[in-house]
């Protein structure tokens, strides 16, 4: 469906759609909506998103964004740069995170001048509250640097976008589920010519003739079971990429958040630490001052999710069978948990019946955020090796990898990447179609489009979409989470191979064109099927422990062997069997500029 | 690890027992029913499952033709708003044990918006009324330059309520007034004008008024609280639709 506010005139040509933009964004989460408000008044841009604006994830995002705006204490960008590059493990672009922690404060008043309500100081001005990872003078004592709104931030910052959007007669088509990207070539170079999107209310196709694309298509969390990502959340943009063979970086370093509800995944903030709450054992202990002395349970996240793990391992874990630790908010009082943290409460006395006021909550790690993705420079332009870009293609957010977070992102720089970035991507897009040409498109661009849907649609296999998924699920929970090994990633990279000739057959009940959701979860999970893979085989490669990626068969961090970006190329036929027969793997350089690799403590 | 399963298994430390439960859902696919239609389904749910979980059950094991929007499950992206036996909610934050499991439980479309298919509607009218309310903060004072307007916490608590709302159109749908008069803006709308109506930040609370004050704006409303009663973000909607009727009589907003 199309906002009423599109003028956009639009031809049909057999049966597909053509229309004419500069800037085509994928995705209208935080990221794609940032670049829409730089990108929208000064050239032609549609936003496709497969969701309605305000249903994308970043509105699920709670706790807060980070910006050293020092409004209660001392603070200054440097320390956050630190804390970002320390954070990642020192994977990090150190160049990259200094940008993010240098536009962090712009980023953060843009969005409270365009309304955002961030919670205010007695003073008046944003407040700010603790996180994991983020210190006072690299690492001396936890500091007061995210900005929050009580612990919907992303929800509101979602919103006050969204908003905004409004406010400049963006153009939108809700429920368009873009599936290709069109490249072409011009003068030698590999150049966007636009994107193919299915739209879900008619099942017709639409071909979005553009200067330039930007992807900004959030992360793939329906990897796994257990995951606070949102049931659309399967990878499609950095599938779309992979499919043609543009590299992902980093691709083998997942998130998960130490705070997940038992059993459900869903997000509990780790503002709640902020605000003091603490992790107990079975026995009640807080255990996190055995691993952490200094900064505790407000270590970043790679190390409590390892930790709560480690608990439950050796035993002491809560609950009849033993296998979650307590998040313990009693202490702090009704009032703070009903005017800071109300969300959390209500989804633990919704979902678990427990009420945080009086009782801890059950929680173990849920699968959160991907490190990795689609790799890009500081513009948020997209590389296709490690240094040339591809003129006119841009990615940001989730979907991306600059690399900030290095191979453990810090929590709150998730909301500032999609606001720096995503603006950084706008203003880029802006400067390139000024002097760009429309690039001619290949003839019939939908075919492949129109092949992959017609096939599935027409299939009669006998293969149910929701059990190859959950099996898949099920083997990334069971095998590549939190703790990895050569064997559990070769049984995993085993199954995904099943997995995939199983999807050669899989069958399609809804025959339909209009909404016919039965057919596009059998597309999502052709993408996460496809991303799955390419998470194991980077995981396998890399035989270290390093941020998120925590071999216990390569404990130690090897920085003489890998201090350096995993990139992935797609070079042969997806389907064979041996991932080595379609897989390369190559390196890229660290950029590290004031901070060597130091052991990571806290 | 847990061992439970994220889509249906309980973690709350009494074993819990499964049962069947039979939903009546409303069926309508476009390109080939005249009419809607009910359609029975049963299904093995635990009392910790949600609507959701029973709906996704049936498309994936029984129906793949059953069609309706989710994103998030846990109630923050306002994607499966429907009617469960009557009332307007989320799929996704209603659990099956605070159903009376002993009837079937009847599920369909929100009203008031055309079906599209199953339990999706067009969204567009909705959405359309949310942008006529100018939903947008308008300040005509420009902060210092690289610094946040200042607002205190009494005056930033004055709209905290109405801040909350995902859009997902419960309250709209569940209006009487807005099922026989759809040029009615509905409590959606409303309340997203009173949250800027109401920032101290914001300098067009006049225009937002005079917009409500239209003969489709605030007048229409009927104080029958469904709103209220449907909202899963526990907004005081009819509240806030009263505090806007007061502010055009007085033409005060603070």
């Amino acid at each position: 469906m199309t906002d009423q506010t599109v003028a956009s005139e639009s031809t049909v040509v057999d049966g597909v759609h053509y229309h004419e933009f500069d800037i085509v964004i994928v995705g209208a989460g935080g990221a794609g909506m940032r670049a829409a408000i730089e990108a929208g008044p000064g050239a032609k841009t549609a936003v496709i998103s497969k969701l309605y604006p305000t249903r994308s994830h970043t509105g699920a995002a709670q706790g807060g964004m980070a910006a050293a705006l020092a409004n209660v204490e001392e603070d200054n960008w440097e320390w956050h740069t630190f804390d970002t590059v320390k954070g990642g493990d020192y994977l990090v672009d150190q160049d990259s995170a200094e940008i993010l922690a240098r536009e962090a404060i712009d980023a953060v008043i843009d969005l409270e001048n365009m309304g955002l309500p961030f919670n205010r100081t007695p003073e008046g001005k944003i407040d700010q509250r603790r996180f994991g990872g983020h210190t006072r003078d690299h690492g001396k004592a936890p500091v007061r640097r995210a900005c929050y709104a009580a612990d919907r931030t992303g929800h509101m910052i979602l919103q006050t976008l969204f908003q905004n959007c409004v406010k400049l007669g963006i153009n939108f088509f809700n429920e368009y589920y873009a599936l290709d990207l069109i490249m072409t070539e011009v003068g030698g170079q590999r150049r966007p010519a636009g994107v193919v999107a299915l739209e879900l209310a008619t099942g017709e196709l639409h071909v979005f003739h553009s200067k330039a694309v930007i992807f900004a298509t959030g992360g793939f969390g329906k990897i796994y079971k257990t995951t606070s990502n949102a049931h659309t959340l399967t990878g499609d943009g950095v599938g779309i990429i992979w499919r043609k063979r543009l590299p992902l970086e980093d691709i083998e370093f997942f998130q998960f958040h130490p705070t997940g509800l038992a059993g459900l995944g869903i997000l509990l903030t780790e503002g709640a630490r902020g605000e003091g709450a603490i992790l107990r054992n079975a026995s009640g202990e807080r255990f996190m001052e055995r691993y952490a002395p200094t900064i505790k349970d407000l270590a970043p996240r790679d190390i409590v999710a390892r930790c709560m793990v480690q608990e439950v391992r050796e035993g002491r874990g809560a609950g009849p069978n033993k296998d979650y630790v307590l998040l313990d908010c009693t202490h702090l009082g009704a009032e703070v948990l009903e005017t800071k943290l109300p969300d959390i409460t209500e989804f633990a006395r919704t979902y678990l019946g427990i009420d945080p006021v009086t009782e801890p909550v059950p929680v173990m790690p849920t699968a959160h955020y991907a490190m990795g993705g689609i790799p890009t420079n500081n513009n948020a332009e997209v590389l296709l090796d490690n240094d040339t870009v591809v003129p006119g293609l841009y990615a940001a957010g989730e979907c991306a990898c600059v690399s900030v977070h290095g191979s453990n992102r810090l929590g709150t720089n998730s909301l500032l990447d999609i606001n720096v970035f995503g603006k950084r991507a706008g203003n880029n897009a802006i400067e390139f179609v000024k002097s760009a040409e429309l690039p001619p498109l290949p003839e019939d661009p939908a075919a492949d489009v129109r092949n992959m849907v017609e096939s599935l649609r027409a299939s009669t296999g006998t293969e149910r979409v929701a059990d190859i998924r959950r099996a898949l699920q099920e083997t990334m929970d069971t095998n590549a989470q939190v703790f990895r090994t050569e064997e559990t990633l070769t049984q995993v990279s085993a199954d995904i191979h099943a997995l995939r000739q199983r999807y050669a057959n899989v069958g399609v009940q809804d025959k339909g064109k209009r909404f016919n959701t039965d057919l596009l979860e059998a597309v999502e999970l052709g993408f996460l099927l496809d991303i799955a893979e390419v998470v194991v085989y980077a995981a396998r490669n890399r035989k270290e422990s390093r941020g998120g990626h925590m071999r216990e068969d390569f404990p130690k961090r090897d920085d003489e062997n890998y201090l350096k970006h995993t990139m992935a190329y797609l070079t042969g036929d997806p389907h064979s069997a041996d991932p080595s027969d379609h897989i390369k793997l190559d390196w890229k350089p660290v950029r590290i500029t004031n901070y060597q690799p130091m052991e990571r403590k806290y | 690890m847990s061992t439970a399963t994220q889509e249906t298994e309980p973690v709350t430390p009494a074993p819990l027992q499964s049962f069947t439960v039979t939903l009546i859902i409303r069926r309508y696919d476009p390109e080939v029913d005249q009419e809607p239609h009910w359609q029975d389904f049963d299904v093995e749910l635990f009392p910790t499952d949600r609507i959701l979980d029973a709906l996704h059950k049936i498309k994936w094991e029984q129906d793949g033709s059953l069609t309706f929007r989710r994103s998030c499950a846990h109630g923050v992206c306002g994607s499966d708003a429907m009617r469960i036996n009557g009332r307007n909610r989320l799929a996704c934050k209603t659990l099956i044990k605070d159903l009376d499991v002993t009837k079937p439980i009847y599920v369909e479309a929100i009203k008031g918006l055309p079906l599209e298919k199953d339990l999706i509607v067009n969204m567009d009218p909705f959405f359309e009324s949310y942008r006529e309310v100018q939903p947008f903060l308008q300040a005509h004072h420009e902060p210092e330059p690289g610094r946040e307007r200042l607002q205190s916490p009494t005056d930033r608590e004055r709209f905290d309520d109405t801040t909350k709302c995902i859009l997902c159109a419960a309250c709209t749908s569940s209006c009487p007034v807005f099922w026989t008069d759809g040029q009615y803006f509905g409590p959606a709308a409303i309340v997203n004008a009173h949250r800027f109506i109401f920032d101290s930040r914001d300098d067009e609370a006049q225009v937002r008024l005079d917009i409500l004050n239209d003969k489709e704006g605030v007048w229409r409303c009927r104080t029958t609280f469904n709103c209220t009663e449907a909202c899963p973000r526990g907004i005081q909607i009819t509240q806030a639709i009263a505090e806007v009727k007061q502010a055009v009589i007085t033409g005060r907003v603070r």
